[in-house]
């Protein structure tokens, strides 16, 4: 065994977007071992939701994430309708879809263009970033804004799309397509995109299974799951479009799936504007009764997960959310070891990992430690004022 | 206006820095680098390093974990130093400011020079803030 050293990454790198924190020990050229650790981006959310009426957390659990602010209020809503039995208006259901399509070619574009930086090959950066502008023109003419859309509510949507912004949408998005197929083209026979991402990071097939990876990072190793597919919401069952799925795992096969589903999602986006129905919109909740639900969509990362508990007041008293990244960490034990620290970054990226959706508390069983509960910290301060009282004599 | 302050208006060097935000604002920092906004021309420059740096962008609102990080960070940056809080959360912990990792307000951690609301600001805020910043600074 060589001489180990230890790299760290962070928390606070000038290349990363967000703080976390990677600690690579390397021998040599080689990593041997990753570990991560984050939490320097948690804000409380979940307890946050559930100091705020149903309606009102939308506005909070659109902000657990800039990029995913569509995803995660799509499976709240979807969680608090799984409450008790009621029916979205269709139109609603197409203006859902057509968001929730729309935020992942843009995120999708913005990975594609983090990762070129990453390379060193910022003509990939600026490209695609350029391009990414014009998706987030099409959905400030949709919804009046370029981030945090909030179109959704518990019931429907927040906001119709009027008919005079269809035609400039759909021209903008028929204008963006011939760009995109081009970019598409230039990254898939680029000789140095190949030599940096063919055959680096492999995730196998059963190393995705067994780590349950989601979304893209298990789609590019041969897993065919997508919640669209498996568990159908909104309009992806009546729409006309394809799974992308490829089979080598490695970082390459994720830039190509992700960049051919943002063809797909530009295919369901025309195709939903094209048909959309007349009629309401919200289907006008007026209290949620006792009862759990969960809602999960399949965000740009992976499959998104809430949970709702409802006791009949106005606000949630428990929810939960899992973020993709959560289920797609771990796989760095898999792709990052035995590669060279000069690919690790690239690995780490290809993931498309979000940690801001990941910063939830979780307690974990630490290998037969004993676990504390509220009573047993009470427990535990009280004998401590004890020992000092009679250390001091007062008793 | 001393004459260290003449020279970085020049060409301020900005160095970014979240604070736990949720990727909004950070990505339109980077939005103002790219193409369309293309902020370089104006001689602004993402620096790697907060000793290169003359103007820190702080968003995000401030939790536990950096509070204590970006005091150091602002410790070491060569003065003088601007610092631009971006977005709701940086202003004010927006809608965090009942939350329980979110003790203080960015501006009772470091000197805050100016503010660009929204959640998140728009590329052209940001653009807009930065020409303030210096707008303030030349008439001081």
């Amino acid at each position: 065994m060589g001489k180990r050293t230890v790299v760290p990454i962070g928390p606070f790198h000038p290349l990363q977007e967000e703080p976390e924190f990677f600690t690579l020990t390397v021998e040599g050229e080689r990593v041997v071992d990753i570990d991560v650790r984050i939490g320097y981006n948690h804000r409380g959310i979940e307890k946050l939701s559930e100091r705020k009426n149903f309606d009102q957390s939308t506005f909070v659990i659109e902000r657990i994430c800039g990029i995913c602010s569509t995803s995660h209020p799509f499976a709240y809503t979807r969680a608090v309708e799984d409450v008790f039995p009621m029916e979205v208006p269709e139109r609603a259901k197409y203006i859902r879809t057509i968001i929730a399509e729309g935020e992942r070619i843009h995120s999708h574009l913005l990975w594609a263009g983090l990762a070129g930086h990453f390379l060193g090959y910022n003509t990939v950066f600026m490209w695609v970033w350029k391009l990414r502008e014009e998706i987030l023109d099409v959905m400030e003419i949709l919804s009046g804004n370029r981030n945090n859309y909030a179109m959704f509510k518990p019931g429907g949507v927040r906001r119709d799309i009027q008919e005079e912004d269809i035609g400039p949408a759909l021209a903008k998005i028929e204008s963006i397509l011939p760009t995109m197929d081009m970019l598409i083209a230039a990254i898939k026979d680029d000789p140095v995109i190949h030599a940096r991402t063919k055959g680096v990071g492999v995730l196998s097939e059963e190393a995705a299974i067994n780590f349950s990876a989601l979304g893209p990072t298990s789609r590019a190793s041969g897993v065919s799951r997508d919640v669209r597919v498996d568990s159908p919401y909104g309009v992806y069952d009546r729409v006309d479009w394809d799974m992308i799925v490829t089979e080598n795992g490695d970082v390459y096969d994720k830039v190509v799936v992700r960049m051919l589903e943002t063809i797909e999602s530009a295919r369901i986006m025309v195709q939903c504007l094209s048909n959309l129905p007349p009629g309401e919109i919200d289907a006008n909740i007026e209290s949620v009764p006792p009862g759990d639900g969960i809602g999960h969509i399949e965000a740009p990362r992976g499959e998104t997960f809430h949970f709702v508990r409802s006791d009949g007041t106005n606000r949630p008293v428990r929810h939960k959310v899992r973020a993709p990244t959560f289920m797609n960490l771990p796989t760095f034990k898999s792709t990052v070891v035995g590669e060279t620290v000069s690919d690790a970054t690239i690995i780490l990226a290809a993931i498309d990992p979000c940690y801001c959706c990941t910063e939830r508390v979780a307690v974990r069983d630490d290998k037969g430690k004993k676990i504390y509960s509220g009573t047993d910290l009470v427990e535990l301060s009280r004998k401590k004022t004890e020992r000092i009282m009679s250390r001091m004599g007062i008793r | 206006m001393s004459i260290k302050l003449k020279a970085l208006l020049k060409s301020p060097w900005v160095f970014h820095f979240s604070t736990g935000s949720c990727n909004n604002c950070d990505i339109e920092i980077l939005d103002c680098l790219t193409p369309r906004f293309d902020i370089e021309r104006f001689g602004m420059l993402l620096a790697g390093s907060i000793k290169h740096a003359d103007v820190l962008l702080v968003t995000g609102s401030c939790n536990r974990m950096s509070a204590d990080r970006l005091r150091k960070l602002y410790d070491q940056v060569p003065k003088p130093c601007l610092v631009v809080a971006i977005g709701e959360c940086s202003m004010s912990r927006g809608m965090f400011i009942h939350s329980y990792n979110c003790p203080v307000p960015l501006d009772h951690i470091v000197p805050v020079d100016v503010y660009i609301p929204g959640c998140p600001p728009k590329p052209e805020a940001i653009i807009a803030g930065v020409v303030k910043l210096i707008e303030k600074v030349r008439s001081s």
